[in-house]
């Protein structure tokens, strides 16, 4: 057998697949994070109960309506994000002239009422999702055996952080969300309807959440809590990244997945607290995270 | 064009336009003038509705503008170059340029204003914060001269500049009045807004208090001293 640095090479390719997996939720999360910070100035505590509730919608539309996945990836996403506009409209958009605090517990509780609401509904076991057909299987790739889905899950993250990032930097709706980010009243005075801006952006981080939610339906089992789970280390992995920071997000999820697959292989006990032992020596050398501007 | 009656503006507790009075007349150009903190920079972005309160009335083109948001009062024609310029750091000086929507048509297109801002188009790819001060002021005129607003709101456009590039402002107030801009001018430097102005109104504790024709300008300077405290 193959050894790498005494270690077989099956196991850290296997480890390096699982960072890289759990790094493309990581960073399609802390982009959806990012996006709406930047915005709206709210740190969205409900962003782990959107994802939770994209694989929920994936799963009620396959059972109830048979939808297939590779709908439920367009469909959920939408319809999540129409609920997302239903928030900002009703409860988030009454908080910008408050204090942040205010955000943090609304989104909070909101992620609270949305996930005990699914517990309530369909328990806390979770409930299993088939890999679509096209994507059952494995390949060989001759130093190990990469399940088909999974590597699908890695291109499909990337792919889609990637259109987000050109959207944000390359087009001149990006640049009008840029400079509403820099100062949304002047943005507003030329002419740019920015409340409505405002309520969409949250609605595409909610989107976004959601498209995770679904890829991550077929290998996580769907359940009330798969949100919460995530999003303690993807809070973890905004504040490495710079909060607000779009490149910064999606290098950090990515980046901070594949050190925690092989911290799995090289000091299993640690892999749990790598994430934030790298959160605490980073904001000790650059405060403003990787990627971010100080103030 | 427009006709502002009475207004009045609060930032949270602090009134600051005690009932202001002045009208704009299609193609002039107009000016504000007054000590600082008599309430120019509050005016102008009361008129575009950058203030948290005001009431009052400001009637452009006839359409009272006072309850509007400040995206529905540039889509009726009214376009702001703000005193702080207002240039965006995560764009770069295309981007800035074309941020403001068109709100009508009527207004300079890419290669007029090219040619009226030649730097702009060498720093094209710029960033809009790495420009030179004139630079960004020339930008910030320059960015709401396409939008086909009517009545352009210049909030302090020569403030901090050398006085080659004072002049070429001025030389670019000229041509728009000359292409039927209207403008509105805040002004520190009433040696500058001679230059280029019709009328000039005075400022002092949040009212208009005296409205001087330019041709009158030269014999009323003692009066405007007193007004200026200069």
């Amino acid at each position: 057998m193959m050894m790498i640095f005494g270690y077989p090479a099956p196991l850290m390719f296997g480890q390096l697949l699982l960072g890289l997996i759990n790094g493309a939720f990581y960073a399609l999360l802390s982009l959806g994070l990012a996006v709406i910070f930047g915005m709206l100035n709210i740190v969205n505590f409900a962003h782990g109960a959107l994802f939770m509730l994209g694989a929920f919608v994936a799963w009620g539309m396959l059972y109830y309506l048979g939808i297939n996945y590779w709908w439920a990836l367009l469909l959920a996403p939408i319809v999540v994000g129409a609920f997302g506009v239903v928030l900002e409209k009703l409860l988030i958009s009454r908080l910008y002239k408050l204090d942040h605090v205010y955000g943090l517990l609304l989104t909070f509780g909101l992620a609270l009422i949305i996930e005990g609401l699914a517990r309530n509904e369909f328990g806390s076991s979770g409930m299993p999702y088939a890999i679509p057909r096209q994507l059952q299987g494995a390949v060989n790739l001759g130093f190990m055996f990469l399940p088909i889905y999974r590597g699908w899950v890695v291109v499909a993250a990337a792919v889609m952080c990637l259109a987000t990032w050109l959207v944000i930097e390359k087009t001149s709706l990006g640049a009008t969300l840029r400079a509403a980010t820099e100062n949304a009243p002047l943005v507003q005075a030329f002419g740019v309807n920015v409340p409505r801006m405002i309520t969409l952006t949250y609605a595409g981080g909610a989107a976004l959440a959601a498209f995770a939610g679904v890829l991550a339906a077929p290998i996580y089992s769907v359940n009330p809590n798969m949100g919460a789970n995530f999003i303690i280390v993807v809070f973890a992995v905004v504040v490495i990244g710079g909060m607000g920071s779009i490149l910064g997000s999606v290098v950090t999820g990515f980046g901070l997945g594949v050190i925690e697959g092989m911290t799995k292989v090289f000091y299993p006990q640690g892999s749990a607290t790598v994430i934030f032992v790298v959160m605490v020596i980073v904001l000790l050398a650059r405060p403003a995270g990787l990627f971010g501007k100080s103030a | 064009m427009l006709e502002v009656r009475g207004l009045n503006a609060w930032y949270g507790e602090s009134h600051i336009l005690h009932g202001v009075d002045f009208d704009v007349r299609e193609g002039e150009v107009v000016t504000l003038l007054g000590r600082n903190g008599a309430g120019k920079t509050t005016t102008m972005k009361s008129l575009m509705g950058l203030v948290p309160r005001r009431e009052g009335h400001i009637r452009f083109q006839g359409q009272e503008t006072i309850g509007l948001r400040p995206d529905l009062i540039a889509r009726a024609g009214i376009a702001i170059c703000p005193e702080e310029r207002g240039i965006f750091a995560s764009l770069n000086v295309t981007e800035n340029l074309m941020l403001p929507r068109q709100v009508a048509p009527g207004g300079l297109d890419l290669a007029t204003i090219y040619t009226l801002f030649p730097n702009l188009k060498e720093r094209a790819s710029s960033q809009g914060t790495k420009l030179s001060g004139g630079e960004q002021q020339m930008l910030a005129i320059a960015r709401i001269l396409r939008t086909g607003a009517r009545l352009l709101l210049l909030d302090e456009p020569t403030e901090g500049l050398a006085p080659v590039i004072v002049q070429q402002i001025g030389r670019t107030i000229r041509e728009i009045k000359a292409r039927g801009f209207t403008v509105l001018l805040v002004e520190q430097n009433f040696h500058f807004a001679a230059t280029v102005a019709d009328r000039h109104y005075v400022m002092e504790h949040g009212r208009v208090v005296d409205m001087i024709p330019n041709a009158e300008l030269a014999s009323s300077m003692d009066k405007l001293h007193e007004y200026l405290g200069v």
